[in-house]
């Protein structure tokens, strides 16, 4: 299992390629990305704040729980901190299982913890300025899902 | 002691890390000198949902500091 942080662009594809290098006995491999919306120009930059070691170090319990829950045989997480533009990737998750339905299912799991308990701060940068936000209903609603 | 705000406690402050010394030896003494210094911020350090974390581990209630702890004050998260 990896969790990682960064400041500057990654490659989703190249990140998914290493994933899926040399499983012979994983079926499935499972993935997301989330990329930053412009929202039609009233988003100009996205800043998230993390707060490093203890932001992976959350990750990763739930990752391991997540592993546990769904009999994973691997998950990444690569996630972006700092300022990011529309359209650059700020999550990725990947997910390998014997099977597929494991592999979706915690791939899901994982982005609805990431997008509503993460321990991330997001301020968002638009024409009328910034301002932080907090998860929305919808946000809380998908994890609750999961309990 | 080093001292880090997240989020929006960090603009409310006008500064998201600050070195204590001499170091208060409780998270409630702590909070007690940030209050008196910025009573704005001392409240918002006592609002709803806002967590402490010492050394990188969240704490509930009062705490012991050692001197070259590291605290962080963490308003509710956002998720990414």
């Amino acid at each position: 299992m990896t969790v990682r942080l960064t400041t500057g662009r990654f490659d989703p594809g190249a990140e998914l390629t290493a994933f899926c290098a040399g499983r012979t006995e994983s079926g499935a491999v499972a993935s997301f990305v989330g990329i930053a919306r412009g929202e039609g120009g009233a988003a100009t930059a996205l800043e998230l704040q993390a707060y490093p070691g203890f932001t992976e170090a959350e990750i990763g319990k739930m990752a391991e729980a997540a592993t546990q829950r769904f009999s994973l045989h691997d998950a990444l997480i690569v996630h972006r901190h700092g300022a990011i533009a529309p359209g650059e990737a700020i999550v990725m998750v990947a997910t390998a299982s014997a099977h597929r339905r494991e592999a979706f299912e915690a791939c899901d799991y994982l982005m609805d913890y990431l997008k509503s308990r993460a321990p991330f701060w997001k301020k968002e940068h638009g024409p009328r300025g910034p301002r932080w936000v907090e998860p929305t209903a919808r946000d809380l609603d998908d994890i609750a899902r999961w309990d | 002691m080093r001292v880090l705000l997240f989020g929006r406690l960090g603009d409310l402050a006008g500064w998201r890390e600050r070195a204590f010394d001499p170091p208060p030896r409780t998270l409630a003494a702590l909070k007690a000198l940030i209050s008196a210094a910025d009573p704005v911020l001392g409240e918002a350090l006592a609002g709803k949902g806002v967590q402490a974390a010492v050394d990188r581990v969240l704490v509930r209630g009062d705490a012991a500091l050692a001197a070259g702890a590291e605290v962080a004050f963490l308003p509710p998260m956002s998720g990414g």
